[in-house]
């Protein structure tokens, strides 16, 4: 069965269209239920000891105030935990080289960054355990510190973890064409160090988890804010020693996650551990503290680059050096060394050119692990490559527009493969950057940021095009042997009184992956969106999925709803028409009604079809498949990624005195293939769009020498808030992609993958003038005056 | 983080909370808007204190003017100055500060009172009234009230001339006079923040006090600076003489170089150009 998407017309049409989400109401009602929500007979609090030194010997964790201190019912050490919970190492197959030294729940011998859980106080409240906490008396041995990853591979560095042999963890080099050739014989060559600053991912819901042991059922139950349920189910069932079977993780609403909570972090597996041990409900809910200090964090990276570019301003190749640093270990099980490895994957990807050499680096450091945080490693390659290509222009007298339309990808040059081996399938770049001149009317922003100069006011319009990579096949994590899926799934069933519910393997993370879904389903089916139901979240019931990341939620996951959908739709048919005695071909069912699909005249509302199928069975013809429920899976298999494009524009103001910049206003025309609703489309890259200007001018961890995070709080950690924000519009160019009927690309990154470039550019296209040129995020008042000699470096 | 137990009691006038803090041990905390303390026992940077709760003292409410002083109950909320017409036409620099101070939840809870005995140094009204010249208003059971200038008030981080057995209950502030001025003018990374660096000013249109804050450990009042103005100097010399009127700290919101650098701009455009709240 099929669907005519691109017909507006189309009855019962849903997709494409700004419909409500059906949580919205329940949210914003506070009526959400979180983790911390649920409250479970029983049930016990847990809080972490959190190392004070960045790298220390364990010496001794006296507990034995901590028992009295009343409240607390337990104490572990790491050691106890071990005897529950095995390490893990987080390499990954095709990362070949990549190493990491296995990491407990509760560091054992060794802490190996500030805030590492070292010892666990269970309380029958959070208060009680953080008063045991406190009655603790542990003593370290700090040892020599790895905080500055230029010098994490030196010789007389300290190693972190002695038997891998050294601190790096994984380098890959990619080389396509003869690239010293090229440089040495190239018209132009420009070449910058960048920096991005390391940063989290901040959600407003903490990471949090309750975990129930069932002693007799031999049951592991786990209520988990998690972007991934089954991949957590596989976790705690390997590393607690259950049969996968006997896991059962439960996801109700997150408030947040943006791939922080797509990890496993060792106070979440303690908590699991702990509740098997005790055989009772445990809950673990992270404070904003101790977020800032154990939640993932990412973007931590060093980049040399250089563009060699003819004399039309044709770009010949592209050469980077990318260093990071990713913390003590490799994050399990996606790993560290992803974010490196894309900008290999990623740098000069919206480009024409094929002489490539990228470096990437990955080195171990004693502060908080790095992984993947949304648009992994998109918004540091967008900015590498967006700066050089600006300037490129600038040496070469060119526009920062007219180097673009030179170089980008041709709109029918596809299928294309970049010069990193990326395969696409088909993008939009020039299409894209025509719609965005035209909303931003590009000579007009040119004559006010000329007027407003003559008036001492220095105003900077600023490009970033950029790829995004969505819709990841096992080429991402299965093939390197992750047991982490591509595919998806989704189940849609009818009941009798004609409404539908979906189960499906993504999760809702508050982006209206639901809302999505329920739009998908019916109009797969043909009912109202309000006959729908949507659940999500539970290994126990839904189809076996990867969950929520990589921007698939809509891609894989609505392309499993909608032919789960269109299949009970067929059987619905079926049944209908045994009864309407007609051909199923005569038929359709549109807006909870079997109609004459000529003619449109309706036949039977739903419910009576239900009522018959579910009731009266003995009326229908014996033999007649009464199949009110489909399954449908769907994996992404042409193409490793489906990759999307886009084209960013930001137009601001620097205050040269102050080093201020006041951002006035952004745009953003992205092709996500088809949109399925565009009011959450046009929202997630809005929030993306925020999320790379928090990277781009506000948020940094700021470390000290001796490995201590300064500014774990929201008072000094900046996030970009409401207020500072300008408006962004938000223009779409339809690519749909051929292997799927949905034809929906990821569009989750988007926002986030090319802000940092444009505001990047926008600023150094208002410093021109004053030849000064800033390239280290975050973008912060001293950094504008640095770079501008106002105050010294 | 939870805080640790809390003892409360909550006054039922101001006799008897100066009873309370008389009959305490030092340790009491007096939760007025909670702005500050109620952040700080969730840190548990607080531990175990005994809190006296003041809300229920109306007493320590209103705002009146007598001749030429202006008297704030303590308990005076932030979003109060900012909707009083007493301050707007006597005191316009509180009614100018007080929307820069945080968000409007916490300008709804919070008081004039707990922001001048909390005494952060990057706090907005600390160094509006020592640019105001005000008076703060002590009282405790065993001296009766006691009357402290603004300028001696403040004697460093967190730290204050408030005796333990002292509330503070009112700040009573000058009137503007013809030919004075006040403004308020700060850098902030994001509105409601606490600034960068920040300037009071008050006083003789040609040479009004200057006090600074969020670049010392109290608000620091500019006597080079004035004293060049006084003296009939121009806004570039009094710039050049902050130099020896500002010592900054290095932290992780900025250099000392440029919090000093950001003060020289701030004073050149209060003076220069920021005029809109001059007497008639």
């Amino acid at each position: 069965m099929t669907i005519a998407l691109g017909n507006p017309d189309r009855p019962n049409s849903y997709i494409g269209r700004s419909v409500p989400r059906p949580n919205a109401g329940k949210l914003v009602a506070g009526a959400g239920r979180y983790v911390d929500d649920v409250v479970l007979p029983r049930m016990v609090h847990v809080a972490f000891l959190r190392s004070p030194h960045a790298r220390a010997r364990i010496e001794a964790i006296d507990v034995t105030a901590a028992l009295e201190v009343p409240g607390v019912i337990r104490v572990f050490t790491g050691a106890d935990i071990a005897e529950a919970c095995t390490p893990w190492v987080a390499v990954l197959a095709h990362l070949k080289g990549l190493k990491s030294a296995p990491q407990h729940a509760v560091a054992v011998d060794h802490a190996t960054w500030v805030g590492e859980p070292v010892a666990a106080v269970v309380a029958d409240s959070r208060a009680a355990a953080e008063d045991g906490l406190a009655a603790i008396e542990a003593s370290f041995d700090p040892l020599p510190v790895v905080v500055d990853m230029r010098s994490a591979l030196d010789a007389g560095t300290p190693l972190i973890h002695p038997e891998l042999g050294d601190n790096l963890t994984f380098q890959r080099l990619h080389e396509k064409g003869e690239i010293d050739a090229v440089f040495a014989s190239a018209h132009k060559v420009v070449e910058a160090r960048f920096k991005t600053g390391r940063h989290t991912g901040v959600c407003l819901e903490p990471r949090s988890i309750l975990a129930d042991y069932s002693r007799s059922e031999g049951q592991l139950t786990v209520y988990h804010s998690t972007q991934a349920p089954h991949m957590m189910q596989t976790v705690f069932a390997k590393h607690l020693d259950l049969p996968e079977a006997k896991v059962r993780v439960i996801c109700g609403d997150v408030g947040g996650s943006y791939g922080i909570k797509v990890h496993v972090y060792p106070d979440e597996v303690a908590t699991a551990a702990i509740a098997k041990i005790m055989g009772r409900p445990v809950k673990f809910v992270a404070d904003r503290l101790e977020s800032f200090a154990s939640d993932i964090h990412a973007r931590d990276h060093e980049i040399d680059g250089r563009i060699a570019v003819d004399e039309t301003g044709r770009i010949l190749a592209l050469d980077i050096d990318d260093l990071t640093g990713i913390g003590p270990y490799s994050v399990y099980p996606r790993t560290s060394a992803i974010e490196g490895n894309q900008v290999v994957n990623l740098c000069g990807g919206p480009y024409d050119f094929q002489t490539y050499r990228a470096r990437t680096t990955v080195v171990l450091q004693n502060k908080a692990p790095t992984c993947q945080y949304r648009a992994v490693g998109h918004p540091i390659a967008t900015a590498v490559t967006e700066g050089l290509v600006d300037m490129a222009a600038e040496a070469l007298g060119l526009d920062p527009v007219e180097i673009r339309r030179r170089n980008l990808v041709p709109d029918d040059a596809y299928p294309y493969t970049s010069a990193a081996n990326m395969r696409f399938e088909g993008l939009s770049h020039h299409a894209s950057l025509d719609k965005l001149l035209a909303m931003i009317d590009y000579d007009a922003l040119r004559a006010d940021q000329a007027e407003a100069r003559k008036r001492g006011v220095h105003r900077g319009i600023g490009f970033a095009s950029f790829i995004e990579l969505t819709n990841p096949s096992p080429f991402m994590y299965g093939i390197g042997g992750a047991r982490i899926s591509a595919q998806d799934g989704c189940t849609v069933r009818m009941d009798p009184d004609g409404s539908v519910v979906a189960m499906s393997g993504v999760t809702e993370q508050g982006q209206g992956t639901e809302g999505m879904l329920a739009q998908i389903v019916a109009e797969g089916v043909g009912v109202p969106v309000s006959k729908v139901r949507i659940i999500t979240g539970d290994t126990q019931t839904t189809p076996y999925g990867g969950g929520t990341w990589a921007s698939r939620g809509a891609g894989i996951g609505g392309e499993a709803a909608l032919q789960a959908g269109l299949a009970l739709r067929e059987n619905i048919l079926v049944i209908a028409a045994s009864m309407l005695q007609a051909s199923p071909d005569a038929l359709d069912v549109a807006d909870g009604q079997v109609v004459d699909k000529a003619t449109r005249e309706a036949r039977m509302p739903l419910e009576e079809l239900g009522r018959i199928v579910y009731f009266r069975g003995d009326t229908l013809a014996k033999g007649l498949p009464r199949e009110l429920v489909a399954t449908r899976h769907y994996i992404t298999s042409d193409y490793p990624f489906a990759f999307t494009n886009g084209v960013q524009a930001s137009y601001l103001e620097v205050d040269v005195e102050t080093g201020f910049i006041k951002l006035l206003k952004h745009w953003c025309v992205e092709d996500c293939g088809r949109v399925i609703n565009p009011m959450l489309v046009d929202e997630q890259i809005r929030g993306g769009i925020v999320q790379g200007i928090g990277g781009a001018l506000y948020e940094e961890c700021v470390y000290d020498g001796e490995g201590q995070l300064l500014n774990a709080n929201m008072a000094d950690y900046l996030v970009p808030m409401a207020a500072e924000m300008p408006d962004m519009i938000i223009g779409h160019v339809e690519t749909p992609t051929r292997e799927s009927l949905l034809g929906a690309k990821g569009a989750g990154e988007a926002g986030t993958a090319g802000a940092p470039a444009a505001i990047m550019n926008a600023i150094n296209d208002a410093l021109r003038p004053l030849n000064a040129r800033v390239t280290q995020m975050p973008f912060t008042p001293e950094r504008i005056l640095t770079a501008l000699g106002t105050i010294p470096h | 983080m939870k805080p640790s137990p809390i003892g409360y009691v909550r006054a039922t006038s101001l006799a008897h909370a100066l009873d309370l803090l008389a009959e305490g041990d030092g340790e009491e905390k007096v939760l007025a808007g909670g702005q500050s303390l109620v952040a700080s026992l969730n840190l548990r940077l607080i531990e175990s204190p005994n809190l006296i709760d003041i809300n229920g003292l109306d007493e320590l409410r209103g705002i009146g003017v007598e001749g030429d002083v202006v008297r704030i109950g303590a308990l005076t909320r932030h979003c109060e100055l900012m909707a009083s017409d007493v301050v707007a036409r006597h005191v316009p620099i509180l009614r100018e500060a007080a929307p820069l101070i945080a968000h409007a939840a916490i300008r709804t809870r919070g008081t004039i009172g707990g922001s001048i005995a909390n005494a952060d140094p990057a706090a907005e009204l600390p160094a509006c009234v020592v640019a105001l010249d005000a008076t703060i208003v002590l009282a405790s059971k065993a001296g009766g009230e006691r009357r402290v200038k603004a300028a001696e008030f403040f004697l460093g981080l967190f730290e204050t001339d408030r005796r333990d057995d002292e509330l503070l209950i009112a700040i009573e502030v000058p009137t503007i006079k013809p030919g004075e001025r006040q403004s308020i003018r700060e850098l902030v990374r994001r509105s409601g923040d606490y600034a960068l660096a920040g300037l009071a000013l008050a006083g003789p249109a040609d040479a009004p006090r200057l006090v600074f804050f969020g670049v010392g450990d109290a608000p620091v009042v500019a006597g080079n600076a004035m004293a060049v103005l006084a003296g009939g100097g121009s806004i570039d010399e009094a710039a050049l003489a902050l130099e020896g009127d500002l010592d900054p700290a290095d932290d992780i919101n900025g250099s000392a170089g440029y919090k000093k650098h950001i003060s020289r701009v701030l004073l050149k455009r209060a003076l220069s150009v920021d005029r809109q709240f001059e007497a008639a």
